[in-house]
C-alpha cells in the first residue's frame, strides 16, 4: 500500500474517531487522533491479521495499553473490516459491544481487555513470552501513552522484557506530550524517554509518529533487531487532524458538541478530498 | 472415637501446591508456573527442578506477573501465578480484577502464606483479607483447602476448570485429615466430616482440623457438633449450608481470615437471604496479626481447638 492510500485510510479512521466520540457524548479524541497513523500502519501494513478470522492462532497481537484511546483502535478495526463502520456510533452506549475501553470478550479483533493504565504492556509481554516458549513466530505490539508510563508497572514489564530479550515485542510510546492535567513534563516528567528504555535493555528508535515513512522504517528496524525488544518513541500531535483539538490537553477526554463535530468533519472531509486529487 | 489420628502426618499445603504442579505438569505441557522471587517459599521450586523452562521467575514485581499470566493465557497456556497471599490478592488486586477477572482469563493464582500462621514475619506478611478481596471479583473461584490431599485435589480441579481460580495455601504444616479411600473433591461442594445435631461448625483451611478436634472436646461435654469443611468459598455450597441450618439451628464459622468478608460473611449471605439463623463468626477480629511462632499465634487469636470449643460451648448454652 502506498503512502497516499495509508493517509486516506488514516483520514477515514479520524472521521470514525470523531463520529464515535460525538455519538457517545464522551470518550478520548485527543490521544485517538494522535495515534491514528500508528494504528493505520499497524493494521494495514505491519501486522498479520485477518478480519474474517480474528482469533487466527498465528496472528500478530496488539495490546492497547493506553486503553482510553479505544475509539482510535475501533475506528481502525472497523476500516479493516472486523466489524461495520456504522457500529462506531454505538460506542459507549448501553448494550453496545463497543465498550468505553477495549473488551476482548465482545469485540472482534481485540486481543486483550485493557484500560486501567500500566497493565496492558505486561499482558503484551506475556504474549511475547508465550511465543518464545513454544517457538512461534508471531509478533506482539503494544501502544502506551507518554503519561501512562508514569505507572510503575510499565517499568516492571519493561525490565522483564529487556531481561528476557523479547525481540518479538515492540512498544510504541504515543508521545503527544499532554496528559489530562497538562504537559507531561509539568505534571511528572517521564523524560528522557529514549534513555529510560535504553536503560531497560530496549533497542530505541525516535520517530515522528504522524509520518508513515518514519513509522514504516522504524517497524522494519524493529523486525531486524535481534536479542532485544524495541521501543519506538513516536512524537505525535495530540488531536492531530482536527485544527481546534491539536495540542490541546483539554481535548484529552471530552467529546465535541454538534457544532464542533460538524466543523471537525468538514475539516476531515476536506483533507480527504485533497488526498484524492 | 478419634477423628484425627494422633500420628497423622503433617504437611503444609504450600508443599502440596508445589508437588501437585509438578505432577500435573508432567501430563500437561501447557501448564506454566510463574513466581516472584519466592520459589523456595511457595514451593514452586519443586516444579522448577523438573521443568526449568516452564518456570518463569518474574522477579519481585507481582503486578507485572499478573499481566504476564493474563497474556500467556490468551495464547492457550495455563499459568499458575505464585506468591504470598498478601502480594497476590493484596498488592495485585486490581491487576487480578481488570487483567484476569474482567476478561475471564484462564489464570490460576496460587497464594501461599495466607493468614496469621505465617508466624514470625508478622503483620505485614499475614494476609487475613484475601478471601474477602477475591470473592468480590465476578467469576472468580476461591478455594481454601484443609490439608495435603485436598490441596492437591484443588490444584488439579483448578487446572481443569476453565476460568480464573484463587487458591489459598498455608505455610504451617497441618494434619492430613482427608486420607480416606472415598475422598472426592468437587469445586463448590462442601464436605460433612462429622454428623451432629446441636450446632454446625463450618470451617475452612487449616481451621478444619482444629474444628474437628474441637468437636471431640465438645462431645465430652455432651454437645453434639456437626462439622462441615467448606473448601470452596466461591461458589459456596448454598444447599449444604441451608440444610445444616435447618438441621442444627445454630451455625459457627471458623476461618484463619478476617471475620469481615470471608467464610463467615459468605455463610451469612446465604443464610440471611434463605433461612435466617444465628451465626457466630470465629476468625481474626478486625485486627492485624503479629510476630510469633504460628501455633502460639493460632492460640492467641482463638483459632485452636480449645478456644473454638470454648466459644461454641458458650454459644450453644
Amino acid at each position: 500500500m502506498n503512502k497516499l492510500e495509508l493517509m486516506r485510510i488514516a483520514n477515514e479512521v479520524r472521521k470514525g474517531i470523531v463520529t464515535a466520540v460525538h455519538s457517545a457524548k464522551s470518550g478520548h479524541p485527543g490521544g485517538s487522533l494522535s495515534a491514528a497513523d500508528i494504528f493505520t500502519y499497524l493494521y494495514f501494513e505491519e501486522m498479520n491479521v485477518d478480519p474474517k478470522n480474528p482469533k487466527m492462532k498465528d496472528r500478530d497481537r496488539f495490546v492497547l495499553s493506553k486503553g482510553h484511546v479505544a475509539p482510535g483502535l475501533y475506528a481502525t478495526l472497523a476500516q479493516k473490516g472486523f466489524f461495520p463502520v456504522e457500529d462506531l456510533k454505538t460506542l459507549r452506549h448501553v448494550g453496545s459491544y463497543l465498550q468505553g475501553h477495549p473488551d476482548m470478550k465482545h469485540i472482534p479483533g481485540i486481543d486483550m481487555s485493557s484500560g486501567s493504565l500500566g497493565q496492558g504492556l505486561s499482558c503484551a509481554v506475556g504474549m511475547a513470552l508465550s511465543a518464545k516458549l513454544s517457538n512461534e513466530d508471531y509478533r506482539v505490539y503494544s501502544l502506551t501513552g507518554d503519561g501512562e508510563i508514569q505507572e510503575g508497572q510499565i517499568w516492571e514489564a519493561a525490565m522483564f522484557a529487556g531481561s528476557r530479550k523479547l525481540d518479538n515485542l515492540v512498544v510504541i510510546v504515543d508521545n503527544n506530550g499532554l496528559q489530562i492535567d497538562g504537559a507531561i513534563e509539568d505534571v511528572c516528567s517521564p523524560y528522557p524517554l529514549d534513555k529510560k528504555f535504553e536503560a531497560f535493555n530496549f533497542h530505541v528508535i525516535n520517530i515522528d509518529g504522524n509520518d508513515f515513512d518514519q513509522i514504516e522504517a522504524a517497524l522494519k528496524e524493529a523486525r531486524e533487531t535481534k536479542g532485544q525488544p524495541t521501543a519506538i518513541i513516536a512524537k505525535t500531535v495530540k488531536g492531530k487532524g482536527v485544527s481546534f483539538m491539536e495540542n490541546e490537553a483539554g481535548w484529552h477526554g471530552v467529546a465535541p458538541n454538534d457544532e464542533e463535530y460538524a466543523q471537525a468533519m468538514q475539516e476531515l472531509e476536506k483533507a480527504g478530498e485533497a488526498l484524492c486529487q | 472415637m478419634s477423628i484425627i489420628k494422633d500420628d497423622a502426618k503433617k504437611i503444609a499445603t504450600r508443599e502440596s501446591y508445589g508437588n501437585a504442579l509438578t505432577q500435573i505438569g508432567r501430563e500437561h505441557e501447557d501448564l506454566i508456573v510463574l513466581d516472584a522471587d519466592l520459589a523456595a517459599a511457595t514451593k514452586t521450586a519443586i516444579f522448577k527442578k523438573e521443568f526449568p523452562e516452564r518456570h518463569i521467575d518474574c522477579g519481585i514485581a507481582e503486578a507485572n506477573m499478573m499481566g504476564i499470566a493474563a497474556g500467556l493465557s490468551t495464547t492457550g497456556k495455563v499459568p499458575f501465578v505464585s506468591s504470598f497471599a498478601m502480594f497476590a490478592a493484596g498488592r495485585a488486586f486490581e491487576q487480578i480484577r481488570n487483567s484476569i477477572g474482567y476478561p475471564k482469563l484462564n489464570v490460576k493464582i496460587g497464594a501461599t502464606h495466607a493468614g496469621i500462621s505465617v508466624g514470625e514475619d508478622g503483620a505485614t506478611h499475614q494476609c487475613n483479607e484475601d478471601i474477602a478481596l477475591m470473592r468480590t471479583i465476578p467469576g472468580m473461584v476461591v478455594l481454601n483447602p484443609s490439608d495435603d490431599i485436598e490441596a492437591k485435589a484443588a490444584v488439579k480441579a483448578a487446572y481443569e476448570h476453565d476460568g480464573p481460580v484463587y487458591l489459598r495455601f498455608g505455610r504451617l504444616a497441618v494434619p492430613v485429615i482427608n486420607d480416606n479411600a472415598d475422598y472426592t473433591f468437587e469445586i463448590g461442594k462442601g464436605v460433612v466430616l462429622k454428623e451432629g445435631s446441636d450446632v454446625t461448625i463450618v470451617a475452612t483451611g487449616l481451621t478444619v482440623s482444629e474444628s474437628l478436634m474441637a468437636a471431640e472436646i465438645l462431645e465430652a461435654d455432651g454437645i453434639n457438633a456437626k462439622v462441615v469443611n467448606i473448601h470452596t468459598i466461591k461458589p459456596i455450597d448454598k444447599d449444604l449450608i441451608i440444610a445444616c441450618a435447618k438441621e442444627t439451628g445454630k451455625i459457627v464459622t471458623v476461618e484463619e481470615h478476617s471475620v469481615i468478608g470471608g467464610l463467615g460473611s459468605a455463610v451469612c449471605d446465604v443464610l440471611s437471604e434463605n433461612y435466617p439463623t444465628k451465626v457466630m463468626k470465629i476468625g481474626i477480629n478486625d485486627t492485624y496479626g503479629e510476630s510469633g511462632p504460628a501455633l502460639e499465634l493460632i492460640k492467641k487469636y482463638g483459632l485452636d481447638k480449645e478456644s473454638i470449643a470454648k466459644r461454641v460451648r458458650e454459644f450453644v448454652s
